[in-house]
């Protein structure tokens, strides 16, 4: 039985709870006065708290249980179990409705874009958190500076930078952009990493004859191994639901992302009558990100979190 | 350590700023410049028409609509985010019953409910939006099937296309995609309070409700300032540009009658709709000043003592 309850460890923001504080000792059995103890409030507050979590899981349950059904059970009983299950409607969304070819681009995408977010983010973090050079404090601003300015105000100008690089409606053009746009936390939270870690080690390497790129690339980045992977799940998340950006930068049909797909199928969807593909392609969406935090928890809410305490 | 560091330190800033320059830093501050001109977008050729661009936002009574809904967000969201947060992460942690042994306890299962809470900050904000706006589809959607179904059938609202209604069913989706968030936010935070606080409190009778007023939230306040601004920015920026453009299609988009037009979502008409690029670069700006005037409020408002712990 898991008699402990403790959050989720690995936040480098919030301080860990002192020794015999944080684990919440669970006593399987309680005294019987204290049982009534406040049992209006527990009735209450267990409630709200079931309330809550029904409210969360039920559209998504309701998504997957209306992507089985029929196009007419869809409008006549919203809320009724499936007849027989429709698999036919994921096959369609995958195929004609060419969620594979989202899936495909998203991922070429992020995985070009997370990549070099997490190589440049951490080259540019540790020249800012471990050497001194004029400027260092100006750079180090500049770069952070970018992450409470509203992305759109750029857009516009940024759309005609691209169209004048022939960078508009490429996969390339909008890796480097992805990566230009997340530089700003990541550079952020991996400066505060680096200062974390001890100097001694690079120091030993140094003095061993290892030149300053060696040093890093052998040592510091293994060291900086938990820093980089809560900084990678946030950048991963982001960039895979990322919509404003390929909205306005990568209108080719060819090009499209997972997000854009699906506003696209729901509009196209929408005049076909194919809600039930419309629901396939969403779940189908769903599915893994939500499969992967399941598995991943842990990391996800620490990478997270860690990356909202601005 | 001195050995070729210049070189060095040139050689790893190099790629990263050169892209950080070329696609954040020269788009912002062309766009400042862009928002004195007439530029349309459509055409290389503009010339500069000094403030005229913003005396004639002054005059747009669109853009008045955006940014009072922008504003209602920036107020209400984080308000009712931050707020209903608090509420389930203080039941979460130290709403259990008391048991020997612990002084306060979290309820039973609470990290299951954090691990279920969660769940819609991992998916895509397309398909929260795209989720909502099936469920309030007026005819067919969940929600007025559900209320017929429990002997409601009278009370049918046209949920997005009500003028009146669309912008608070926006607003909802929101808070439903983020709360979440909050609570394990909120959760790691009070998990870090030391217990003899509270020990101490229910020693002198303290009831629950003053524990979260006296000790919680005193405690957890630069969280809770930080996860105000950052939902605060949310509701600004990209986040609510998504879902309204999304869920409220409407004729002009935007709603029936620009009923839920929020400030991004105008810059984004502006541009790549009407040809107007820059005047949809003054509305970013606009935007931009709104985004840091909230923030210097909320930071203001916010400035306490720190408590040391």
């Amino acid at each position: 039985m898991k008699t402990t309850d403790t959050p989720p460890t690995g936040d480098a923001q919030i301080p860990a709870p002192r020794a015999g504080q944080g684990p919440e000792v669970r006593k399987v059995a309680a005294p019987a006065g204290e049982k009534r103890e406040g049992a209006v409030l527990n009735v209450f507050s267990h409630g709200v708290l079931i309330i809550w979590a029904i409210m969360v899981v039920l559209p998504l349950l309701w998504a997957v249980m209306t992507s089985f059904k029929a196009d007419r059970a869809i409008f006549t009983s919203p809320w009724s179990l499936p007849d027989t299950l429709h698999f036919e409607n994921w096959s369609r969304a995958w195929t004609q409705a060419h969620m594979s070819d989202y899936f495909l681009n998203t991922i070429l995408v992020v995985g070009g874009s997370l990549a070099g977010t997490l190589l440049f983010g951490s080259m540019a973090a540790y020249v800012l958190a471990r050497f001194e050079f004029p400027g260092n404090r100006f750079l180090y601003f500049l770069f952070i500076g970018g992450m409470s300015f509203p992305i759109i105000l750029a857009l516009v100008p940024l759309f005609y930078v691209m169209q004048n690089m022939a960078l508009l409606n490429t996969v390339h053009g909008l890796i480097l952009v992805y990566i230009a746009y997340s530089l700003p936390f990541t550079v952020f939270f991996l400066t505060a990493f680096f200062r974390t870690l001890p100097t001694s080690v690079a120091e030993a390497a140094f003095i061993d004859g290892a030149s300053h790129t060696r040093t890093f690339f052998q040592v510091m980045l293994p060291m900086a191994k938990p820093g980089l992977i809560s900084v990678g799940i946030f950048n991963f998340l982001g960039q895979w639901n990322q919509y404003l950006l390929p909205t306005v930068l990568n209108t080719d049909p060819e090009n499209k992302v997972l997000s854009q797909g699906l506003v696209q199928l729901a509009v196209s969807q929408g005049y076909k009558g194919d809600w039930s593909g419309l629901f396939a392609g969403l779940v189908m969406a769903m599915l893994p990100v939500l499969a992967a935090y399941i598995v991943f928890q842990r990391q996800v809410v620490a990478g997270l979190t860690a990356g909202a305490v601005k | 350590m001195q050995h070729g560091k210049y070189r060095f330190i040139v050689g790893f800033l190099a790629v990263p700023l050169a892209l950080y320059a070329l696609f954040v830093i020269w788009p912002f501050i062309q766009s400042i410049y862009y928002s004195l001109t007439d530029w349309t977008g459509l055409s290389p050729e503009f010339g500069f028409v000094g403030l005229d661009n913003y005396t004639r936002l002054f005059q747009d009574e669109i853009f008045w609509k955006s940014l009072q809904h922008s504003l209602t967000f920036a107020v209400v969201l984080p308000l009712v985010t931050v707020g209903f947060a608090l509420f389930l992460a203080f039941m979460l942690n130290v709403g259990g019953r008391r048991r020997k042994g612990a002084a306060v306890t979290g309820v039973r299962g609470s990290s299951f409910y954090k691990i279920v809470y969660f769940f819609p900050q991992v998916l895509s904000i397309v398909i929260v939006a795209l989720l909502f706006q099936f469920a309030y589809n007026p005819n067919s959607g969940a929600i007025n099937s559900f209320l017929k179904a429990v002997g409601l059938g009278a009370i049918q609202p046209d949920w997005l296309g009500d003028p009146d209604l669309a912008l608070i069913c926006v607003m909802v989706v929101l808070v439903w995609s983020t709360v979440g968030f909050f609570v394990v936010l909120f959760s790691a935070g009070m998990a870090s309070i030391p217990r003899d606080f509270y020990e101490a409190a229910l020693l002198d009778g303290a009831s629950r409700f003053t524990t979260f007023f006296r000790i919680t939230l005193p405690l957890l306040w630069d969280t809770v300032q930080s996860g105000w601004i950052y939902m605060g920015i949310l509701a600004l920026g990209a986040e609510s540009f998504a879902v309204v453009q999304i869920m409220t299609v409407g004729p002009n988009g935007g709603g029936p009658d620009y009923s839920t037009i929020v400030m991004p979502l105008y810059v984004y008409q502006k541009a790549f709709r009407d040809g107007q690029a820059a005047y949809a670069t003054t509305i970013g700006v606009a935007l931009l000043l709104v985004t840091l005037a909230f923030a210097a409020v909320v930071m203001k408002l916010g400035r306490r003592e720190r408590l040391e712990f």
